[in-house]
């Protein structure tokens, strides 16, 4: 069974830091087309539209008629057939993770397929033993398959191949942007009850006084910082103090005002939303960022995600609500451009997407609303499964299917 | 070519100042990101504060200069208040800071002390009692001076205290109506100058007629200064106060550095 995780010791200051590196990247379309839906929490194969035969690893065409192929969610069964552990490398990455389990399996979909093997699935168990197959992005943000024990085991999550495909929050240090939103001080609680070590709360006026604070200051494990992501020096300042002890980075600030585009909407709204949600993106991914990347592999406690928690209208734009859902857009555009850089440094960048969130600027918003205890399991979640994007809430979840559907379309449903 | 000594006032002011008989006294709060802004309910559009963004420092996006952006409302740190800020003002010709007569930005004040009275009730209202009381005690308000209320408000800067919100609103002292008819339009003042972050008090809100001050002055072609610092180094008479707001066209006020000359030892 798994040993848990140690609280990590503080960090001998003669030590040069563990550079990080990232597996192999991938080397198709096809293969990014997996990593994106693994990226959801799917768990999908290509199947061919012709003779319906489902294939892995992925291809542009059907390895046995060359047909179209298309991706189905499949069943995540599959019965080990051989394991080994390799104990040499030439890869840094895998050099620096040694020993690695890896197996074959016959997947219940149908292919045959190289996979990392948990530490708990039982020595041994190539003779037929049955594991439950999960579609994780690693380091680099390429698809792989990981064999788990069929069933839970205790501390599962704490595996040390398991955890380079996770962000998981156990024993890590986490800024949590916006304290003064009950969105942030959800994020933060629901981070301490995952076993963060430690969640640094963003406050960006601490001479005024917020809701919920006395409850946030007597939450033990949680510091509150002073933090103004409007405020490029405010920004710099703090990440000049907290940089190198940062493991995680969940950005909950926002900006949400009603109104329109030629009608009812306020260009001073506009112009605030797009200080905080894009600009202000931007000074948190300058200040934290390098710091970050530089620490991507040092332990226990190495820095590993950088998490935006934006609105799902950011996709499709929002009548009623068009600045809000521009400045969503612009952030999320943003943050594509982050996951990019940062998966050559294997920080892990990912995307928390809202509806709108039961608070007190959608109060004219018809139910359903998220919770801010939602957005904060999904980001939980969503570390602890090393998941890209996550949709929070029925509303997030119906308009990024049917976005993903049909973009247009969704596009003109959501704005009319 | 110089002027021999006493020819003129401007000369006697030019050589009292080269020769150190005067003396500048900084009344501006310094610009930054953490200088607290009025708030408003968030409802309203917000002040927005202070910001400042690099452009260059002596590298690749410049490499022998240094320069900033920066943004912030026309009401945000020490700032002028111009009649058109209210809306008992919208009508007034000159009502802009850049259309106010330049004459208007240099102006003797004097500084009527509620320093007591402030610490012992953040809500201290300033009435035509008070006033008319601290006249025979001082001397009459000469027409034509700015009011400077000091209060040494700006000590709390960098506390709660200094806007002191609280959840029935912002305390801090200000004038009544009555104080405002009565230094508007019988004392003929320029306008009133405060170390609080608006010329009202905190709870004018609640005033009848609401927002005292700003209605009383702007109305009447008066100005606001706000946001000041050292008014505690003025003398009651004869300081001088040097107020330019920028000339931003159509501006409803300005952040501005706003400087008092005194005599050497005026204070």
């Amino acid at each position: 069974m798994t040993e848990p995780l140690d609280k990590p010791k503080r960090k001998d200051p003669l030590k040069r830091s563990h550079v990080g590196h990232v597996p192999p990247a991938p080397r198709s379309r096809a293969a990014k087309a997996m990593a994106v839906r693994a990226g959801q929490g799917r768990f999908v194969l290509q199947v061919c539209k012709d003779c319906a035969e489902t294939t892995y690893p992925p291809r542009d065409r059907c390895p046995k008629c060359w047909g179209e192929l298309v991706w189905r969610d499949q069943p995540d069964g599959a019965t080990l057939v051989a394991e080994t552990t390799v104990r040499t490398s030439m890869d840094l990455f895998f050099r620096d993770h040694l020993p690695w389990r890896i197996g074959t399996a016959k997947l219940d979909a149908g292919p045959v397929a190289i996979v990392h093997v948990h530490g708990d699935v039982a020595d041994g168990a190539a003779g037929g033993a049955r594991v439950r197959l999960k579609l994780c992005l690693d380091r680099g943000g390429n698809p792989a398959l990981f064999a788990l024990p069929e069933t839970e085991t205790p501390n599962m999550q704490d595996d040390p191949q398991l955890r380079t495909f996770t962000a998981n929050p156990k024993h890590r240090r986490v800024l949590v942007t916006d304290g003064r939103g009950p969105v942030g001080q959800a994020v933060a609680e629901g981070l301490i009850e995952a076993g963060a070590a430690t969640v640094f709360l963003g406050n960006a006026d601490p001479l005024m006084r917020y809701p919920g604070q006395a409850s946030i200051e007597a939450c033990e494990g949680i510091e509150t910082v002073p933090l103004d992501i409007g405020d490029t020096r405010s920004v710099a300042e703090l990440a000049g103090q907290l940089g190198g002890r940062v493991d995680i980075l969940v950005n909950t600030a926002g900006f949400t005002r009603e109104g329109g585009v030629g009608f009812g909407g306020k260009i001073t709204d506009l112009q605030a939303g797009l200080d905080i949600d894009v600009t202000g993106l931007m000074r948190l991914a300058q200040a934290f960022a390098p710091a970050m990347s530089g620490r991507s592999d040092d332990g226990v406690n190495a820095a590993a995600a950088f998490v935006d928690v934006a609105s799902v209208y950011g996709l499709t734009g929002r009548s009623g609500f068009a600045g809000m859902a521009a400045s969503a857009a612009a952030r999320l555009t943003l943050l594509a451009g982050l996951k990019s850089e940062m998966r050559q440094t294997g920080i892990r960048v990912m995307s928390v997407l809202t509806g709108p969130v039961d608070d007190e600027w959608h109060q004219s918003v018809l139910p359903p609303k998220v919770a801010p205890r939602q957005v904060a399991r999904a980001v939980v979640d969503t570390l602890a499964n090393g998941h890209d994007l996550t949709p929070v809430g029925d509303i997030a979840k119906d308009v990024l299917a049917r976005w993903q559907a049909d973009p247009l379309l969704t596009i003109r449903e959501e704005t009319e | 070519m110089s002027q021999p000594a006493g020819r003129s006032v401007l000369a006697d002011f030019a050589a009292a100042l080269a020769g150190g008989s005067l003396k500048c006294v900084d009344l501006t709060n310094t610009l930054s990101p953490d200088f607290p802004v009025i708030v408003l309910p968030p409802e309203f559009g917000a002040c927005a504060p202070f910001r400042m963004e690099e452009v260059s420092r002596y590298d690749a996006n410049g490499p022998a200069w240094y320069w900033n952006a920066i943004s912030m409302n026309e009401h945000t740190g020490t700032h002028f208040d111009a009649p058109a800020h209210w809306v008992t003002g919208r009508d007034l010709p000159s009502n802009t800071v850049d259309a106010v007569p330049p004459a208007d930005f240099l102006a003797p004040a004097v500084v009527i002390n509620i320093t007591r009275e402030a610490a012992a009730d953040a809500d201290f209202v300033l009435t035509r009692d008070f006033l008319e009381g601290w006249e025979q005690a001082n001397g009459l308000i000469p027409p034509r001076h700015w009011i400077a209320l000091r209060t040494d408000w700006y000590k709390k800067v960098g506390t709660p205290d200094y806007l002191n919100m609280q959840e029935d609103g912002a305390h801090s002292p200000g004038p009544d109506a009555g104080a405002m008819d009565f230094l508007v339009h019988e004392r003929d003042c320029v306008g009133l100058a405060v170390e609080t972050v608006g010329t009202d008090a905190g709870q004018a809100s609640h005033f009848n007629p609401p927002f005292p001050a700003h209605s009383i002055l702007h109305g009447n072609g008066r100005y606001g200064l706000q946001c000041l610092r050292n008014l505690d180094q003025l003398p009651t008479f004869g300081a001088i106060i040097v107020a330019c707001p920028l000339k931003i066209e159509g501006g409803s006020g300005s952040p501005l550095r706003v400087i008092a000359i005194i005599e050497e030892d005026a204070a």
